[in-house]
């Protein structure tokens, strides 16, 4: 093996000094030329590691060897078989702890860039191939992400299809409702929020995952026959019972893991405190980052501190910079190896002049007369025996407080369950933290013919394996509901 | 959905809408509200569920326009879609069972205390009403007659005196506490320093008062941690966990100064839309 093909196909990013002001995606992108010559690398492996790492096994090398040969709607279609949302996986998936870990070429030199391809095949297959996304079906207003006069039984007029709901579009909902839908179900998603998506809309900014790709994924499941519902919050306007009331034979229950944690220190409400989830949805769903010419203000501060480090940290951080701050501040109680945010973007975050204060956590947050907030007072921390993560546990280190002045404080500390369904519905079992019990393998809950999956079941993880849930559960409705009932 | 069927002008910046949501209203109950958007571009607002018909399958709002959001829906007209509409949300208000209730509006705010006089009416619980509603002037005075059917004694106030008791809700309720009416429990609704000073009217005297809280909002679902609020202490998300608490316990100083958090991009937002530049 030649040095060079030791080396993955680099892809171009915004320069961090300009891009850390606007919120273009970071990253470009592989050209053709790039893709095939990236593509090229692959061995084709008979017995390939890098599908097992991948949890809804996208085969790979095929997609790879369609690339290679310039065929991209054709490397499309073969992803688009098991994966459904391929431009955000692409994107957003940790690969290097998946697909990309698995690679063969990992041992000697760097692996495929596997998730650049997908993330190629999806952008390209589309525009460059003769799209390899549109099965037949009524055509739904593409530009409206809210279309949700969509499909109104429409797209396909065979009616006596069996109904089957589906709470929440995160890449749970979508992944489960796109499988149903294929299989010949008449589906429809129930969302709470105007806009569909989950997190994906709400949660992860633009210039990680464009809003357009995200809005061009969910048409891709609407054209396959999903109608999707917004503004129904289920547990408020309908019940799970009032479901099944309506004639939906299953449901599954894709609700994500949206309820913010704060800390419980003094200060928390003092204007200029947001959770991540709030200052996220003001940016991303609403747009506050375009106010004034969209509604939702945000304050834009100078100095901020992200108490974290997560991905939702990272972003939170991130987005903070493109607002126009001048000091950006990531405030995390352990260190830099324990940070679970994924590896490429604490080095983004780094380029982009956010600056990490490691072993350091806030005891409480100090305000102005009228209320406003004025700094942070942390206290320093040592690295103790390894706690039930795994990690190694913080400590305090006594009398080791200091104030760091800042305007703006956001919460990035984790988020559990929404409790309203749960709550709501006789016969359905939580944990104590409040995620549903279900069977790891089917989804099925402890109520016969509800069915979870996503980060209502396991807490905040990642798309692919909400993803993945989604199809298991989709599989399984589809044998409960053609009479060999599993589990529920 | 969401088609705006009846549209009255209670005064010049008050407005009501029936809106055609069947699946709101088949579920709706007295102190719950919704969230609306009315652009593309538009922020979320919430606003108070003011009457319902299961069977129509409509919603009464009612609403001041204060900013940018509400001038812009105060411009639909009847057969105008609202764009979003979404409950409904919080938890119905804990109406008492008997006894002699006080409900106190200011201003907009007696929108909000009229389902509740309703329910307990068409319940046909044994719980005497006795309202005080009120509005800086007369003309600023919404749903008197609404107020009257429902209630078994009804007091109004201006704060100028164009109508009514010559001054504010407060100093009508403490007039007729110390005069002997033997209050049960008291709810008030309106802008935070009438309700404040309601609270405050309440305290010396040891009368349960309940106040439904309107900080801002965002999801109105639990999700984004907005609308938190401290109440005895500990802080509470008014948005499920409210928006009536017991008033004694609310932190009004706090709660007041993040409602005005946003001041200066309201006074944008509102120029753009008087001025008919910026989003539509
Ligand atoms: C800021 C941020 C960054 C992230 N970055 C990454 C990343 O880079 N890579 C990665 O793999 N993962 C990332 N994640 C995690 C990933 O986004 C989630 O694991 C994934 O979205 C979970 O999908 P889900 O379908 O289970 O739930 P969600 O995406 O949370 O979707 C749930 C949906 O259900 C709706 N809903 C909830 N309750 C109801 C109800 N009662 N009725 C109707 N609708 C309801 C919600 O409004 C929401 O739209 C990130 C998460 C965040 C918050
Ligand atoms: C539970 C609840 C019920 C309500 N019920 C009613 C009602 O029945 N009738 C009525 O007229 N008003 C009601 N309000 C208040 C109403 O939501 C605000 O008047 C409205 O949001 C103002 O928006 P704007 O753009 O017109 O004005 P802006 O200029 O944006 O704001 C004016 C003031 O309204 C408040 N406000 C702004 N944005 C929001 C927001 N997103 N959420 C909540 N408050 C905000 C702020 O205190 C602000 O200072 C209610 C509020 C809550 C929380
Ligand atoms: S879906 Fe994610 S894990 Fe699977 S191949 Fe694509 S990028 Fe890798
Ligand atoms: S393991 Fe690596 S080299 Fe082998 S098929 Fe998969 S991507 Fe190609
Ligand atoms: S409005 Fe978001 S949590 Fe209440």
């Amino acid at each position: 093996m030649t040095d060079q093909k030791k080396k993955r196909v680099e892809m171009k990013r915004q320069d961090p000094q300009v891009r850390r002001r606007n919120f273009n995606e970071v990253a470009q992108g592989y050209t053709a030329e790039e893709a095939i010559q990236e593509a090229s690398r692959c061995l084709q492996c008979k017995k390939p590691m890098c599908v097992q790492g991948c949890p809804v096994n996208v085969k790979i090398p095929e997609f790879i060897k369609h690339i290679k040969e310039g065929d991209f709607a054709g490397a499309l279609r073969v992803i688009q078989e098991t994966n459904s949302l391929p431009a955000i996986c692409g994107r957003v998936c940790p690969q290097e702890t998946q697909c990309e870990e698995k690679c063969i070429l990992g041992r000697k030199g760097e692996p495929i860039a596997i998730g650049r391809l997908e993330r190629f095949a999806a952008d390209f297959g589309k525009n460059g191939g003769n799209g390899g996304d549109s099965p037949d079906g009524g055509d739904c207003n593409d530009a409206d992400p809210n279309g949700d006069d969509c499909c109104n039984g429409g797209c396909t007029g065979d009616d006596s299809r069996l109904k089957v709901a589906v709470v929440g579009s995160g890449p749970a909902g979508l992944t489960c409702a796109g499988d149903l839908a294929k299989l010949g179900y008449k589906v429809t998603i129930f969302e709470a929020l105007h806009s569909p998506g989950g997190v994906l809309m709400y949660g992860i900014p633009e210039f990680r995952l464009p809003k357009r790709i995200v809005a061009e994924e969910i048409n891709y499941v609407k054209r396959l026959g999903v109608e999707i519902l917004t503004n129904v919050i289920i547990g408020r306007t309908l019940t799970l019972d009032d479901l099944f009331a309506r004639g939906y034979k299953a449901v599954f229950l894709g609700t994500g893991a949206g309820l913010p944690k704060f800390m419980g220190i003094p200060g928390e409400n003092l204007n200029g405190v947001y959770s991540a989830n709030e200052w996220l949805t003001r940016i991303n769903l609403m747009k506050a980052y375009l106010f004034p010419e969209y509604d939702t203000p945000i304050k834009r501060g100078k100095r901020v501190a992200v108490v974290g480090g997560g991905n939702v940290a990272m972003d939170a951080v991130r987005c903070a910079l493109r607002l126009g701050a001048e000091e950006a501040y990531i405030l995390y109680r352990r260190g830099r190896e324990e940070m679970p945010a994924r590896a490429e973007e604490i080095e983004n975050a780094e380029e982009e002049g956010v600056k990490f204060m490691l072993l350091t956590n806030p005891t409480r947050i100090l305000g102005t007369p009228d209320g406003w907030v004025r700094a942070v007072e942390c206290q320093k921390m040592t690295l103790g025996e390894p706690d039930s993560s795994g990690r190694r546990r913080p400590v305090p280190l006594k009398g080791s407080e200091f104030e760091i002045e800042v305007d703006t404080v956001i919460m990035a500390l984790g988020t559990s369950p929404n409790p309203i369904v749960s709550k709501t519905t006789v016969g359905l079992q939580t944990h104590e933290w409040g995620g549903l019990v279900a069977d790891e393998e089917t989804g099925a809950t402890t109520r016969p013919g509800v069915y979870a999956g996503g980060d209502a079941v396991t807490g905040s993880a990642t798309v692919i394996l909400a993803m993945g849930a989604g199809k298991k559960a989709a599989a399984a409705i589809h044998e409960y509901l053609s009479g060999n009932s599993v589990g529920g | 959905m969401y088609r705006i069927l009846e549209k009255r002008e209670l005064t010049p910046v008050t407005k009501l809408f029936v809106v055609e949501a069947p699946l709101v209203a088949a579920k709706a109950m007295a102190g719950q509200f919704i969230i609306i958007r009315v652009s593309e571009a538009g922020e979320r607002i919430p606003l108070t569920i003011t009457d319902f018909d299961r069977e129509k399958g409509t919603v009464t709002i009612v609403f001041q326009e204060v900013g940018k959001t509400t001038k812009m829906l105060g411009k639909l007209g009847v057969g105008d879609k609202i764009l979003d509409f979404v409950g409904p949300l919080g938890l119905p208000a804990e109406l008492p069972e008997k006894g002699h209730l006080c409900l106190v509006g200011g201003g907009v705010g007696v929108a909000p205390i009229y389902p509740k006089a309703k329910a307990i009416k068409q319940d046909r619980r044994p719980v005497r009403i006795t309202s005080i509603i009120g509005a800086r002037s007369a003309d600023l005075l919404i749903l008197e007659q609404e107020m009257r059917s429902v209630s078994d004694e009804l007091y109004v106030c201006t704060d100028d005196g164009s109508k009514g008791f010559h001054g504010f809700v407060s100093q009508k309720l403490k007039e007729l506490i110390d005069s002997g009416a033997a209050f049960d429990e008291v709810i008030a609704v309106g802008p935070m320093p009438m309700m404040r000073a309601t609270v405050e009217t309440t305290r010396p005297y040891g009368l349960k008062t309940w106040v439904s809280l309107n900080p801002i909002m965002v999801d109105g679902t639990g999700m984004c941690g907005a609308c938190r609020v401290s109440v005895g202490g500990q802080t509470k998300f008014c948005c499920v966990d409210g928006p009536m608490f017991d008033g004694h316990q609310v932190d009004w100083t706090e709660a007041m100064r993040r409602n005005a958090m946003y001041v200066a991009e309201e006074k944008i937002a509102d120029h753009q839309c008087t001025c008919g530049g910026g989003s539509k």
